[in-house]
């Protein structure tokens, strides 16, 4: 039993990490492709057409990883944790069926309009189906947010009939996390693109530093990063006091703080000790935590020990916290630093287009890290005070599992390489204004 | 009001389109192999604007089953594990393999080929063995493994049929006539697949058998059989005047397949009907709280139509013969 939990978790995880890269990037892609084929249509430049052609391709390809992954996600809700659908269903089901209904046809149809239909339609036709695939993946995640963020802060909820069932629809979709999430996630998102639209550019730029259209795109994913990273960090921190309300445990997890205390310190580093409850090799700043959460020096904060045993494990939130602020902090500063560098038309040098580059996933890194604390911060509940992960998990055999985990593993991993190579060599050879503009010709003449 | 009966309705409908619509591209899929490779590209763009937007249909029927009849989805897809998650690998495969395809070049773009025929077989294979699987109630013992591959191996025939007969529709020349030849290949299987399922099922089950011999319902329940032979010879002589090169209406292959699937499907649901797992659990056992089913209820019945007039505009926008050259 334990085994199978511990199989079935790890499975799910896998699926829902790799599934969740490629969302991330396309909800706000899509508004970056909205914006190319509008300045194409204002300008009637040619390599804004051809910028347009090239992204709408790599957000084909991410779009089409995102479907199949999440396809397999449809089933697993149901084999992994058929306990879940059992107890909470009525809520859950419905969430995810709007989900379907509202966003997962109309990204897919117009994505078909969008990708191949430029030739066939008027100008406004193509530019509103580029506009509802936005719709359609926002509102994809405006669902399955309120979801998730009622199975952490779960309300508007009543037991009838051995089940959960709603009391009270716009309590549950509007719960009391689920604003902070949305928005956070949202600009997460920004963020992801913004860096893949400015790393893959760069990368066209070492190759050929004369394209005017990638010195653009690059410009374009800057600045839009800088204006979002600080609004992240902003909205990163009102989400955390939203948790510390709601989910304090979760909290103490990610700040390391094993004991409740008055002035409690603000754990910097260190490697949390589950055995002896502690933590080795610490560097902490003194009354940091009590000033950042409490916003007084002498605020208590509850620690680990006020919670047990009902608490989430201490070593992956403390780390993965860790790195998804790292991450967001050295955005805020190269988002920044490359937005004065690069303005009014200014080339770029070759070190800031290597460091763009290799910053090109870092918003993924930091979302999965981010999905890390807030779903491992939730256990061991699957929706919170209302059902427990161990009580979810199927009858699926320990074998069956561990075959079709690694099958997955192997797929996966023979997708996400061939992806990544097929991405690099797209933005390696960058957009083409002359075919772009052919293509066209050969089209309408 | 009957909600699980609506549902279950719903949910036949958005398997059936599932079936059809993904069906097609399945089958076009399936017959790459047997094209060169400029008749490669025009058989992917005759698909590319519409396969996303199918397999959400997909998505779609098991989220009912999932939402509606939640007791029955854990013992259905508990019980198909495994082909399960082999029919989501080949349409992983399929599905990336269709986006990289296009981008690759050389030998490259052969494997993706490869891999874009090998998961739209093995995704339609499985789904065969998981109706089978699901026929016979899981069953286990050589005899029902064997009936679960037969309904394999059938369904491959139905999906290369819908995707020779659309193909017919979607392109000109010479792919054309291969297509109509492919479609008649398809019917001879398509026959013989629905001819040894049919007899197999009554034996492999004991509900069905009673469902199908019981006199005097037997009666009106021949013309299914009926409706379906009339659909397959209807199929086959247009077929027979394409390769003639007399005017046929380029629609009416596809159209006929298209009814025999609505034929072979309705026959399946009236053998399981009132059951949704067969001698186990009925539609009422299964269904979902009936304050979930209405709120799902409400959404459906407004969303629907609205699905189904942007997906006829998508495919009015994409109409004609299609062209090499997916991106220009």
């Amino acid at each position: 039993m334990e085994e199978a939990l511990l199989l079935a978790r790890a499975q799910f995880g896998l699926n829902i990490a790799f599934h969740i890269l490629f969302p991330s990037l396309t909800i706000a892609l899509a508004y970056f492709l909205l914006g190319f084929r509008i300045a194409y249509a204002r300008t009637g430049d040619a390599r804004w057409l051809a910028t347009y052609k090239l992204w709408t391709k790599i957000f084909a390809l991410t779009f089409a990883m995102g479907v199949v992954t999440g396809i397999v996600m449809s089933f697993q809700f149901g084999t992994n944790w058929p306990g879940f659908m059992k107890q909470v269903g009525a809520i859950a089901g419905p969430l995810l069926g709007y989900e379907v209904l509202t966003a997962f046809f109309l990204e897919a149809t117009f994505l078909g309009v969008m990708l191949f239909g430029m030739n066939r339609v008027p100008p406004w036709v193509h530019i509103t189906a580029t506009a509802l695939v936005a719709l359609g993946t926002s509102l994809s995640a405006f669902w399955i947010l309120a979801l998730n963020s009622w199975m952490h802060t779960p309300a508007g909820q009543v037991w009838a009939d051995g089940q959960w069932i709603a009391g009270d629809w716009l309590a549950v979709i509007f719960n009391p996390s689920f604003p902070y999430r949305l928005v956070h996630m949202m600009l997460a998102s920004g963020l992801t693109a913004s860096f893949v639209v400015a790393g893959l550019s760069a990368w066209r730029l070492l190759k050929d530093g004369a394209d005017a259209g990638a010195r653009r795109t690059m410009r374009a994913g800057i600045v839009a990063a800088a204006v979002l990273a600080p609004l992240q960090a902003f909205v990163g921190d009102q989400h955390g006091l939203n948790t510390l309300e709601h989910q304090p445990a979760k909290i103490a997890a990610m700040e390391a703080l094993w004991h409740t205390e008055k002035g409690a310190p603000l754990v910097l580093f260190a490697i949390p000790n589950e055995k002896f409850k502690t933590n080795d090799y610490s560097i902490e700043l003194p009354y940091g935590a009590s000033l950042f959460l409490k916003h007084e020096v002498r605020g208590e904060v509850k620690g680990i020990d006020a919670f047990e045993p009902d608490r989430p494990p201490v070593a992956p939130l403390f780390f993965a916290f860790r790195a998804m602020v790292g991450i967001a902090l050295c955005m805020i500063a190269l988002s920044w630093f490359g937005a004065w560098i690069t303005r009014r038309g200014r080339v770029a040098p070759r070190w800031l287009l290597w460091t763009f580059a290799g910053f090109t996933f870092a918003g993924w890194i930091a979302t999965i890290s981010g999905w890390i604390v807030t779903e491992i911060g939730r256990q061991p509940w699957l929706v919170t005070g209302l059902l427990r992960t161990k009580d979810a998990v199927g009858d699926i055999s320990g074998a069956q599992l561990g075959a079709s985990l690694t099958l997955y593993g192997l797929t996966y991993a023979g997708m996400f390489a061939a992806y990544i190579v097929v991405l690099t060599h797209m933005a390696g050879k960058g957009a083409d204004p002359g075919a772009a503009a052919a293509g066209l010709a050969k089209a309408t003449g | 009001m009957d909600l699980p009966l609506i549902f279950l309705f719903l949910m036949g409908v958005a398997v059936l389109a599932y079936v059809v619509l993904d069906g097609y591209d399945l089958g076009v899929g399936m017959l790459m192999p047997a094209a060169d490779e400029a008749e490669q590209s025009v058989m992917v763009s005759s698909i590319g604007p519409f396969w996303d937007a199918n397999e959400t249909w997909l998505v779609l029927g098991v989220g009912i089953l999932l939402i509606a009849f939640p007791a029955a989805y854990g013992v259905i897809l508990g019980a198909l594990y495994l082909p399960v998650v082999v029919m989501l690998v080949g349409l992983m495969l399929r599905g990336v393999a269709f986006e990289f395809r296009i981008k690759a070049e050389g030998w490259h773009r052969e494997l993706w080929n490869w891999l874009f025929w090998a998961g739209s077989f093995v995704a339609s294979f499985s789904q065969g063995v998981m109706l089978g699987r699901y026929l016979t109630a899981f069953e286990s013992g050589f005899f029902y493994i064997a009936f679960a591959a037969l309904v394999g191996a059938s369904l491959c025939g139905g999906y290369v049929l819908l995707g020779a007969t659309w193909l017919i529709a979607k392109t000109e020349g010479a792919l054309q006539q291969k297509a109509v030849s492919w479609a008649r290949w398809g019917l001879l299987w398509v026959a013989l697949g629905i001819g040894l399922v049919s007899l197999a099922t009554p034996i492999a089950s004991e509900t069905v058998r009673h469902k199908w011999f019981d006199f005097p319902a037997t009666i009106p329940l021949l013309l299914l059989p009926a409706a379906c032979a009339v659909a397959w010879l209807w199929i086959w002589k247009a077929v027979g005047r394409f390769r003639k090169g007399e005017a046929v209406h380029e629609w009416r292959p596809f159209a006929g397949a298209v009814l025999i699937f609505a034929l072979a499907f309705l026959g399946l649901a009236y053998s399981v009907f009132p059951f949704i797992v067969i001698d186990r659990m009925t539609i009422r056992d299964a269904a979902a709280h009936p304050s979930a089913l209405k709120v799902v209820l409400v959404g459906a019945l407004v969303v629907l139509p609205f699905i189904v007039g942007y997906t006829i505009v998508a495919y009015r926008i994409f109409r004609g013969k299609a062209k090499a050259g997916l991106y220009d």
